[in-house]
């Protein structure tokens, strides 16, 4: 026993208790998460119905998969919602973010309210935009009331349209996170270098575009990360508002994967369907990790 | 009082479970019986068990069978499986069977004489997998009918058509009314069913068998099939500005006189009964779209999970029996709407409607359901299929029955 303590500790056993503690994190990160990708795509090249099998069929799922119009239908869908929404919610998150910022009165509380929306679920949101963009009780109702007969909106029960109908509802439950963010972002920035540009006669627009927003670059990653993995996964919202119609109108790829996995009772095609999901985010991140964190080693 | 009514409640349980020789026991129940007919019915079930001396836990499930049987299968896959639960007659729980999770019943069948009772002989063959039995049939549920409101077409100002090919001529004169001369509600199944329904209404029991068993792909791109999507076209017509979800929902609209017809299985009856309507003075009912009568003997079973639980395996196999018992059938099926399994069950109560189905029961008209014949995954394939072609105008009959043939030539 004396001999261990006059020996210095050796480097695994450093920090003992902090090695313990993340155990079980270690665990789940690999046998949950990298265990349940890999068992998931390996899945993905079998003819799997309702339990899963190892009876492998080669590439079949994926060609089926890329031959079904509904698919491509989700895929277009998340390409124009996922695009529309990231845009739109760093805009609109930055530029409240930036009118809070003008220390005006009464902060918190539009601080409280523009964040209140993201405390209720996707659940809750879709089912509340289902009744406000329902063209017979809704905002068309409402307006048609007041007078103005002609006035349709009706998004949700039109094919063409229906998915910007879902980008509303999104847009109004998530763009006051990305506003917090935001705001507790340009907290950070020092007051002097506002100072700087004024005395510099900088405009202010000029300031935040060239000036401040390259400081908050850590923010906005973090934003993007947080929703762009909103984006991909987004099911319940599309579930809530329209359950992917008018026909298959705003069918997304999570919906896919629900629907062939369980209820067709197809567990090869939707795994096949999951990991391209889980590849198309590769295919996004690798390349940026890459260049984010490569580039600081050499 | 309550003090009184708890022993009297007591003594009764006491006096039955010294009549019924098995143990209390509560045995949970899954389902996704929640509308109103579907509510009543099963609450006879409920009833009939209780009687045994044992206690029926409800597990209805709401949101109809995609979202109910996910839950189930999770359930018993992952270890904490219920008593007893519900799927629809057919190949759902095929594998579920062949991986051994669920109890054989062949005890139960052979002591009570299930082959001998039950009709037609096809639905017992469907739970048996290797002679033994697997699950109790507890209705016939068949597809082929259509629902008309007798109001809509006295407001409309035209007879109550008899047929398909009348009640498309008819459809102007509902629409001119303001009328949705086809209520279809947008769960992609519903659209899908209706398409099977019109297939042997149009081109015959044979072309439906071909399509379906054979999965003949020649058959599903031929000539007989393009006039069934020609019919399609026209129903997708009809059923423009039905903007509601649940089938239920658009049995609704016909009830209440805002739609002209739906086609739906026999479970609409029995909204119309829980309406209070009368079959033949409010409602019509027009098996197999008044052109080919017969109908298909898809329906409900009931399947038991392998128990570790002993007093609960003995009270799955009362559960099983009692579902099964005369009086629990005819009660249990004149609240669903649908015809008993058993042939020897008395139903002078039935109305117009469930007699004429009988009828052509008895007569041997029948056809197998799709869900007997396709995989679960075939099933949504082609909902997929219709309810893409139902809520796209401009979808082409003739591109609709291409895909249509591609999804028969990969079914199995």
């Amino acid at each position: 026993m004396n001999e261990g303590r006059t020996t210095p500790p050796r480097r695994v056993l450093r920090n003992l208790s902090a090695k313990i503690a993340s155990i079980p994190m270690i665990l789940t990160a690999t046998v949950v998460f990298a265990g349940g990708t890999v068992w998931t795509v390996v899945h993905s090249f079998t003819n799997s119905r309702l339990l899963p099998r190892l009876n492998f069929i080669g590439l079949d799922q994926y060609e089926r998969l890329w031959s079904t119009p509904r698919w491509l239908t989700s895929i277009e869908n998340l390409l124009v919602y996922g695009g529309l929404s990231l845009v739109l919610q760093l805009v609109i998150g930055f530029v409240l973010a930036a009118l809070l910022d003008q220390k005006i009165r009464f902060e918190d509380a539009f601080r409280t309210i523009f964040l209140y929306p993201f405390a209720l679920s996707f659940v809750v949101t879709g089912l509340v935009w289902q009744w406000l963009l329902n063209p017979d009780f809704g905002v068309q109702h409402v307006v048609r009331g007041l007078g103005w007969e002609s006035f349709t909106f009706n998004p949700l029960y039109d094919q063409s349209i229906v998915i910007y109908g879902i980008l509303i509802a999104a847009l109004w439950q998530g763009t006051g996170l990305v506003m917090c963010l935001m705001l507790a972002g340009l907290r950070g920035i020092d007051e002097d270098i506002w100072k700087a540009a004024r005395v510099d006669g900088i405009p202010m627009w000029k300031t935040y575009l060239f000036i401040v927003i390259p400081m908050m670059r850590p923010v906005f990653v973090t934003t993007l990360v947080i929703i762009a993995s909103g984006i991909v996964r987004v099911y319940d919202l599309v579930v809530a508002q329209t359950s992917g119609g008018p026909g298959q109108a705003s069918e997304v790829p999570a919906k896919y994967v629900y629907d062939y996995m369980f209820a067709a009772q197809n567990l090869g095609q939707g795994f096949a369907a999951s990991t391209m999901m889980l590849l198309s985010v590769a295919i996004i991140v690798v390349p940026w990790a890459y260049l984010e964190f490569g580039r600081r080693r050499s | 009082m309550r003090d009184r009514f708890s022993i009297a409640a007591l003594s009764a349980g006491v006096a039955l479970g010294l009549a019924a020789p098995a143990m209390a026991t509560d045995l949970e129940v899954t389902h996704w019986w929640t509308s109103g007919g579907e509510a009543a019915a099963v609450a006879e079930f409920a009833k009939a068990f209780d009687a045994t001396g044992n206690k029926w836990v409800d597990g209805a499930i709401a949101g109809g069978g995609n979202t109910a049987r996910p839950v189930m299968v999770s359930r018993i896959t992952g270890g904490s499986p219920m008593g007893a639960f519900q799927f629809n007659t057919g190949r759902q729980a095929e594998e579920l069977i062949e991986a051994g999770l669920l109890r054989d019943l062949t005890d139960v069948a052979t002591k009570e004489k299930w082959a001998e009772v039950i009709r037609p002989k096809s639905l017992l063959d469907g739970c048996t997998v290797d002679g033994k039995v697997y699950c109790v049939v507890v209705n016939i549920h068949s597809w082929q009918w259509l629902w008309l409101s007798n109001k809509a077409f006295a407001d409309a100002g035209v007879p109550v058509p008899k047929n398909w090919d009348e009640f498309v001529a008819a459809a102007p004169a509902l629409e001119a009314k303001g009328i949705i001369p086809l209520a279809v509600g947008g769960q992609p199944w519903q659209t899908t069913g209706a398409f099977n329904v019109l297939i042997p209404a149009i081109a015959g029991k044979d072309i439906f068998l071909k399509v379906y068993q054979d999965k003949d792909a020649s058959v599903a791109a031929g000539p007989e099939i393009a006039k069934v999507f020609k019919a399609a076209d026209d129903a997708r017509r009809m059923s423009k500005g039905s903007n509601v979800q649940d089938w239920n929902q658009a049995t609704n609209l016909v009830i209440t006189g805002k739609a002209g017809g739906q086609i739906m299985g026999d479970w609409a009856q029995g909204e119309f009964q829980v309406a209070g309507q009368v079959a033949g003075k409010d409602y019509t009912c027009l098996p197999g779209l008044g052109v080919n009568e017969l109908i298909s003997t898809g329906g409900d079973s009931f399947y038991f999970p392998k128990l570790e639980d002993a007093e609960k395996s003995a009270a799955q196999e009362v559960l099983a029996s009692t579902m099964l018992s005369p009086a629990t059938q005819v009660a249990f099926n004149l609240k669903k709407g649908s015809v008993p399994v058993r042939g020897d069950v008395d139903l002078a109560a039935a109305n117009d409607c469930m007699k004429k189905g009988l009828e052509i029961l008895a007569a041997g008209n029948i056809i197998p359901d799709t869900n007997q014949l396709m995989t679960e995954d075939s099933n949504n394939q082609l909902n997929d299929l219709f309810v893409q072609f139902f809520s796209t105008p401009s979808m082409t009959p003739e591109d609709a029955q291409k895909r249509y043939a591609e999804i028969i030539a990969n079914a199995d």
